[in-house]
Protein backbone atom coordinates (compact mmCIF):
# COMPACT_ATOMS: atom_id res chain seq x y z
CA UNK A 1 0.00 0.00 0.00
CA UNK A 2 1.75 3.22 -0.97
CA UNK A 3 1.65 6.61 0.23
CA UNK A 4 -0.85 8.60 -0.60
CA UNK A 5 0.73 10.99 -3.47
CA UNK A 6 -1.69 14.18 -2.28
CA UNK A 7 -1.12 14.07 1.06
CA UNK A 8 0.89 17.54 1.53
CA UNK A 9 -2.06 19.99 2.51
CA UNK A 10 -4.04 18.09 2.97
CA UNK A 11 -6.18 18.88 7.00
CA UNK A 12 -7.84 16.22 8.47
CA UNK A 13 -10.90 15.98 11.38
CA UNK A 14 -10.54 17.26 14.79
CA UNK A 15 -9.84 14.44 17.70
CA UNK A 16 -12.66 14.23 20.01
CA UNK A 17 -12.57 16.55 22.88
CA UNK A 18 -10.31 15.42 25.85
CA UNK A 19 -11.38 17.24 29.33
CA UNK A 20 -7.98 17.84 30.97
CA UNK A 21 -8.35 16.58 34.70
CA UNK A 22 -5.99 17.11 37.71
CA UNK A 23 -5.44 13.75 38.41
CA UNK A 24 -4.15 12.97 34.98
CA UNK A 25 -1.87 15.95 34.95
CA UNK A 26 -0.62 14.60 38.49
CA UNK A 27 -0.15 11.00 36.64
CA UNK A 28 1.49 12.41 33.37
CA UNK A 29 3.96 14.74 35.67
CA UNK A 30 4.28 11.52 37.78
CA UNK A 31 5.32 9.24 35.34
CA UNK A 32 8.49 11.84 33.73
CA UNK A 33 9.24 12.44 37.49
CA UNK A 34 8.25 16.20 37.37
CA UNK A 35 7.59 16.92 41.45
CA UNK A 36 7.14 20.98 40.79
CA UNK A 37 4.23 21.33 43.07
CA UNK A 38 2.08 23.20 40.13
CA UNK A 39 1.94 20.19 38.70
CA UNK A 40 0.05 18.64 41.41
CA UNK A 41 -1.01 20.95 43.85
CA UNK A 42 -3.91 23.68 43.08
CA UNK A 43 -2.66 25.88 45.88
CA UNK A 44 1.22 26.27 45.05
CA UNK A 45 -0.18 26.41 40.92
CA UNK A 46 -2.58 29.99 42.36
CA UNK A 47 0.77 31.24 44.20
CA UNK A 48 2.30 30.47 41.06
CA UNK A 49 -0.02 32.69 38.99
CA UNK A 50 -2.07 30.01 37.33
CA UNK A 51 -5.84 29.62 37.05
CA UNK A 52 -5.38 25.52 38.00
CA UNK A 53 -2.59 23.02 38.18
CA UNK A 54 -0.38 23.27 34.87
CA UNK A 55 0.94 20.39 32.77
CA UNK A 56 4.25 19.88 32.01
CA UNK A 57 5.33 20.80 28.23
CA UNK A 58 5.25 18.07 26.73
CA UNK A 59 2.08 17.12 27.67
CA UNK A 60 0.13 18.40 24.77
CA UNK A 61 2.00 14.82 22.78
CA UNK A 62 -1.43 13.34 25.26
CA UNK A 63 -3.51 15.20 22.15
CA UNK A 64 -1.88 15.35 19.51
CA UNK A 65 -0.81 11.78 19.75
CA UNK A 66 -4.53 10.96 19.52
CA UNK A 67 -4.60 12.87 16.16
CA UNK A 68 -1.31 11.22 15.00
CA UNK A 69 -2.62 7.42 15.61
CA UNK A 70 -5.61 8.30 13.74
CA UNK A 71 -3.92 9.77 10.81
CA UNK A 72 -1.77 6.76 10.68
CA UNK A 73 -4.49 4.28 10.67
CA UNK A 74 -6.81 5.92 8.04
CA UNK A 75 -6.46 3.48 5.07
CA UNK A 76 -6.95 6.74 2.73
CA UNK A 77 -3.41 8.05 3.93
CA UNK A 78 -1.39 4.54 3.43
CA UNK A 79 1.22 4.33 6.00
CA UNK A 80 1.89 0.71 7.12
CA UNK A 81 2.64 1.43 10.95
CA UNK A 82 5.34 -1.18 11.15
CA UNK A 83 7.20 1.24 8.31
CA UNK A 84 6.64 4.31 10.52
CA UNK A 85 9.05 6.06 13.28
CA UNK A 86 8.67 9.16 14.89
CA UNK A 87 11.76 11.24 14.05
CA UNK A 88 11.60 14.38 15.14
CA UNK A 89 9.46 16.38 17.08
CA UNK A 90 8.93 19.82 18.42
CA UNK A 91 6.29 21.86 20.43
CA UNK A 92 5.35 25.56 20.10
CA UNK A 93 3.67 26.55 22.97
CA UNK A 94 1.56 29.15 23.44
CA UNK A 95 0.29 28.75 27.15
CA UNK A 96 0.32 25.69 29.56
CA UNK A 97 -2.32 23.53 29.17
CA UNK A 98 -3.85 23.11 32.55
CA UNK A 99 -6.72 21.13 34.31
CA UNK A 100 -10.53 22.10 33.11
CA UNK A 101 -8.92 22.61 29.57
CA UNK A 102 -11.05 20.80 26.74
CA UNK A 103 -8.49 20.12 24.18
CA UNK A 104 -9.03 18.62 20.53
CA UNK A 105 -5.99 18.50 17.98
CA UNK A 106 -6.20 18.51 14.22
CA UNK A 107 -3.88 16.97 12.40
CA UNK A 108 -2.45 18.32 8.67
CA UNK A 109 0.52 17.71 6.39
CA UNK A 110 3.25 20.18 5.74
CA UNK A 111 4.93 18.40 3.71
CA UNK A 112 6.37 14.79 2.41
CA UNK A 113 9.89 14.73 1.07
CA UNK A 114 12.17 11.74 -0.06
CA UNK A 115 15.01 10.60 1.51
CA UNK A 116 16.80 7.06 0.27
CA UNK A 117 13.62 4.88 0.25
CA UNK A 118 11.87 6.60 3.28
CA UNK A 119 9.31 9.39 2.80
CA UNK A 120 9.61 11.78 5.77
CA UNK A 121 6.21 13.18 6.04
CA UNK A 122 5.55 16.30 7.94
CA UNK A 123 3.10 16.69 10.50
CA UNK A 124 1.23 20.07 12.33
CA UNK A 125 -1.12 19.00 15.34
CA UNK A 126 -2.58 21.89 16.09
CA UNK A 127 -3.80 21.95 20.00
CA UNK A 128 -6.75 24.25 20.64
CA UNK A 129 -9.48 24.67 23.60
CA UNK A 130 -13.24 24.00 22.69
CA UNK A 131 -13.46 27.63 22.69
CA UNK A 132 -11.13 27.59 19.80
CA UNK A 133 -8.09 29.50 21.78
CA UNK A 134 -4.51 27.01 20.72
CA UNK A 135 -2.64 26.37 23.27
CA UNK A 136 0.46 24.59 21.65
CA UNK A 137 1.31 23.38 18.13
CA UNK A 138 2.96 19.94 18.11
CA UNK A 139 5.27 19.24 14.66
CA UNK A 140 6.02 15.49 14.14
CA UNK A 141 8.18 13.95 11.48
CA UNK A 142 7.15 10.48 10.25
CA UNK A 143 9.89 8.21 8.69
CA UNK A 144 7.58 6.02 6.95
CA UNK A 145 10.23 3.37 5.01
CA UNK A 146 9.12 2.10 1.56
CA UNK A 147 7.06 -1.18 2.10
CA UNK A 148 7.10 -3.95 -0.35
CA UNK A 149 10.93 -5.29 -0.86
CA UNK A 150 12.65 -2.03 -0.46
CA UNK A 151 15.02 -2.96 1.85
CA UNK A 152 16.19 -0.12 4.75
CA UNK B 1 19.82 29.80 38.05
CA UNK B 2 23.04 31.94 37.77
CA UNK B 3 23.48 30.28 34.78
CA UNK B 4 20.75 31.14 33.00
CA UNK B 5 22.39 34.06 30.92
CA UNK B 6 23.98 33.96 27.76
CA UNK B 7 27.19 31.47 27.46
CA UNK B 8 26.04 30.25 30.81
CA UNK B 9 26.33 26.13 30.58
CA UNK B 10 23.60 23.81 33.29
CA UNK B 11 23.58 20.99 34.50
CA UNK B 12 24.07 18.11 34.15
CA UNK B 13 21.40 16.52 35.73
CA UNK B 14 20.75 12.29 36.00
CA UNK B 15 17.48 10.83 35.68
CA UNK B 16 16.64 7.31 36.25
CA UNK B 17 14.90 5.48 33.67
CA UNK B 18 13.26 1.88 35.02
CA UNK B 19 10.82 -0.25 32.67
CA UNK B 20 8.13 0.98 35.37
CA UNK B 21 8.59 4.70 34.42
CA UNK B 22 7.51 3.41 30.82
CA UNK B 23 4.71 1.66 32.01
CA UNK B 24 3.43 4.73 33.97
CA UNK B 25 4.36 6.82 30.72
CA UNK B 26 2.03 4.42 28.58
CA UNK B 27 -0.64 5.09 31.26
CA UNK B 28 -0.32 8.86 31.47
CA UNK B 29 0.16 9.48 27.97
CA UNK B 30 -1.82 6.74 25.73
CA UNK B 31 0.94 5.50 23.95
CA UNK B 32 1.09 1.71 24.60
CA UNK B 33 3.42 0.98 21.66
CA UNK B 34 4.49 -2.57 22.80
CA UNK B 35 7.79 -1.77 22.13
CA UNK B 36 7.86 0.54 25.05
CA UNK B 37 7.04 -2.36 27.39
CA UNK B 38 7.36 -5.74 25.66
CA UNK B 39 11.14 -7.87 25.43
CA UNK B 40 9.58 -9.96 23.33
CA UNK B 41 7.78 -7.19 20.50
CA UNK B 42 10.97 -5.36 20.76
CA UNK B 43 12.44 -7.97 19.90
CA UNK B 44 10.95 -9.03 17.29
CA UNK B 45 11.38 -5.55 15.51
CA UNK B 46 15.17 -6.08 15.53
CA UNK B 47 15.82 -3.58 18.63
CA UNK B 48 17.93 -5.02 21.14
CA UNK B 49 15.72 -4.70 24.16
CA UNK B 50 12.79 -2.83 25.61
CA UNK B 51 13.57 1.10 24.45
CA UNK B 52 11.72 4.31 26.31
CA UNK B 53 9.79 6.48 23.90
CA UNK B 54 11.34 8.80 22.63
CA UNK B 55 9.06 11.61 23.68
CA UNK B 56 9.82 10.07 27.53
CA UNK B 57 13.37 11.43 27.02
CA UNK B 58 12.44 14.36 25.32
CA UNK B 59 10.19 14.87 28.10
CA UNK B 60 13.08 14.36 30.78
CA UNK B 61 15.24 16.96 28.88
CA UNK B 62 11.98 19.29 29.30
CA UNK B 63 11.89 18.88 33.26
CA UNK B 64 15.46 19.57 33.05
CA UNK B 65 14.70 22.96 30.71
CA UNK B 66 11.54 23.87 33.59
CA UNK B 67 14.22 23.50 36.51
CA UNK B 68 16.54 25.68 35.04
CA UNK B 69 14.31 28.16 33.75
CA UNK B 70 12.03 28.74 36.89
CA UNK B 71 9.69 26.99 35.94
CA UNK B 72 7.96 24.83 33.44
CA UNK B 73 5.39 27.86 32.21
CA UNK B 74 8.49 29.30 30.75
CA UNK B 75 8.94 26.68 28.44
CA UNK B 76 7.52 28.52 24.64
CA UNK B 77 9.43 26.24 22.89
CA UNK B 78 10.94 22.64 22.97
CA UNK B 79 11.89 19.96 20.36
CA UNK B 80 14.08 17.47 19.52
CA UNK B 81 15.28 14.34 17.36
CA UNK B 82 15.11 11.07 17.99
CA UNK B 83 18.22 9.82 17.13
CA UNK B 84 19.33 6.83 19.16
CA UNK B 85 17.03 4.84 21.46
CA UNK B 86 17.75 4.19 25.12
CA UNK B 87 17.19 0.64 25.95
CA UNK B 88 15.74 0.00 29.36
CA UNK B 89 16.29 -3.05 30.76
CA UNK B 90 14.11 -4.91 33.39
CA UNK B 91 15.86 -4.44 36.67
CA UNK B 92 15.71 -2.24 39.45
CA UNK B 93 18.55 -0.31 38.47
CA UNK B 94 17.34 0.68 35.07
CA UNK B 95 19.05 3.08 32.92
CA UNK B 96 20.62 7.06 33.52
CA UNK B 97 19.98 9.70 31.11
CA UNK B 98 21.95 12.75 31.35
CA UNK B 99 20.69 16.11 30.45
CA UNK B 100 22.92 19.06 30.13
CA UNK B 101 22.37 22.66 28.87
CA UNK B 102 24.28 25.45 27.24
CA UNK B 103 22.42 28.90 27.08
CA UNK B 104 22.59 31.34 24.04
CA UNK B 105 20.68 34.84 23.43
CA UNK B 106 17.75 34.82 20.45
CA UNK B 107 16.73 37.34 18.23
CA UNK B 108 13.47 37.97 20.32
CA UNK B 109 14.64 40.06 23.67
CA UNK B 110 12.86 38.16 26.85
CA UNK B 111 13.67 35.19 25.10
CA UNK B 112 16.31 32.66 25.66
CA UNK B 113 17.94 29.31 23.73
CA UNK B 114 19.01 25.93 25.70
CA UNK B 115 20.66 23.76 23.27
CA UNK B 116 19.92 20.37 25.63
CA UNK B 117 23.05 17.35 25.01
CA UNK B 118 21.20 14.68 26.37
CA UNK B 119 22.88 11.36 26.16
CA UNK B 120 22.93 7.95 28.02
CA UNK B 121 25.84 5.88 28.57
CA UNK B 122 28.10 8.51 27.18
CA UNK B 123 26.18 8.26 23.85
CA UNK B 124 23.49 11.33 22.46
CA UNK B 125 20.21 9.81 22.46
CA UNK B 126 18.62 13.29 21.37
CA UNK B 127 19.40 15.45 18.06
CA UNK B 128 19.03 19.25 18.27
CA UNK B 129 17.99 19.33 21.29
CA UNK B 130 16.73 22.43 22.32
CA UNK B 131 14.31 24.54 24.50
CA UNK B 132 13.18 28.42 24.04
CA UNK B 133 12.34 29.85 27.32
CA UNK B 134 11.09 33.41 28.96
CA UNK B 135 13.39 35.76 31.02
CA UNK B 136 9.94 36.79 32.50
CA UNK B 137 6.75 35.76 33.04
Amino acid sequence: MPLAPDLAGREFAPTPPLDVSRSQIAAFADAIGADDPVHHDVGAAHAAGHLDVIAPPTYPMVVAFRAMSAFMADPDVGIELRNVVHSEQRFEIRRPIRAGDVLTATIGVDGVRQAAGTALISTRSTVRTVDGDVVCVAYATLAHRAPEGAES
Amino acid sequence: MSSLQPGGSLGPVEYVVRRSDLVRYAGASGDFNPIHWSQRVATEVGLPGVIAHGMYTLALAGRAAAEWAGGPHRIVELGSRFTKPVVVPDDETGVVVEVAGAVRETDHDGRLRIDLTVTCGNQKVLGMARAVVTRDG
